[in-house]
């Protein structure tokens, strides 16, 4: 798993699978930089995860909670159809924008 | 006679056994010949029906979670069961959105999923007793398209 921190955004690269065993590890540290980062902006990097369950869909809501009081965003990037469909399906697609392409 | 098969896991409610039961829940129902999606939604089924048994029934102790699998022609059909507190209100527990376990970050979507990614789902608990999720899934009927709508 991998963090980056560009001044006030925060880059997670999600693992292969993200379901409620890797979750709290992913919960502690983003949370960690979020505090001493100043963090405004949380993107979700799904380019290795073929595999998430709502534990996944309970992080990004979290991350949303905390940063959306100081008017920060979250965002979603390199989301396979699969990912696609639950992250529409959760809801949390009114909440979190889906950007096709980074770059 | 229709082609039957069976098969029974039980496995110790660490976290770190979630992966483990989708993968051979996964593995059990390749004899139906199921589509990439099919077997992913089979398995995040399975991951939120253990992960309940894992956090809510058995609230981080370490006991048995019991998963009997059974394909009759191309149906699947799953129980997974747990010797946990069980619920008072499974009605209440199955609403989308409703979680006890809010400081977790627990998002309250498990039987959501479930329910949407499989074709029946069925729930008994009691509480002190345990709880029992049955489900099924018919393999082959295509994509439906009501799937991908925001629950």
């Amino acid at each position: 798993m991998k963090y980056q921190v560009q001044e006030n955004c925060l880059t997670v690269f999600l693992p292969q699978e993200v379901d409620h065993h890797n979750v709290e590890e992913i919960r502690k540290e983003s949370d960690h930089l979020i505090a001493r980062n100043h963090i405004r902006y949380v993107i979700f990097d799904f380019a290795d995860t073929n595999f998430m369950d709502s534990s996944g869909i309970g992080v990004i809501m979290g991350r949303y909670r905390k940063i959306c009081l100081l008017g920060g965003q979250v965002c979603a990037v390199h989301t396979s159809e699969r990912m696609k469909k639950i992250l529409t399906m959760s809801g949390v697609t009114k909440i979190m924008q889906i950007y096709e392409e980074e770059k | 006679m229709e082609h039957t098969n069976e098969m029974e896991l039980i496995f110790d409610s660490r976290s770190s056994n979630e992966s483990f039961a989708r993968v051979t829940v996964a593995a059990f129902m390749t004899s139906l010949n199921p589509t990439v999606e099919e077997v992913s939604d089979v398995k995040t089924a399975v991951s939120e029906a253990v992960t309940n048994a894992i956090i809510h029934g058995y609230e981080g102790e370490v006991h048995s979670i019991f998963i009997h699998g059974r394909t009759q022609g191309s149906t699947l059909f799953l129980t997974i069961r747990d010797e946990g507190v069980g619920m008072e209100n499974v009605q209440q527990a199955m609403e989308p959105l409703y979680t006890t376990k809010p400081e977790l970050d627990r998002s309250g979507m498990g039987f959501s999923f479930m329910e949407a990614f499989m074709d029946k789902l069925e729930v008994e608990s009691e509480p002190g007793k345990g709880t029992t999720v049955k489900m099924e899934k018919t393999i082959g009927k295509g994509r439906r398209l009501w799937t991908t709508q925001s629950l």
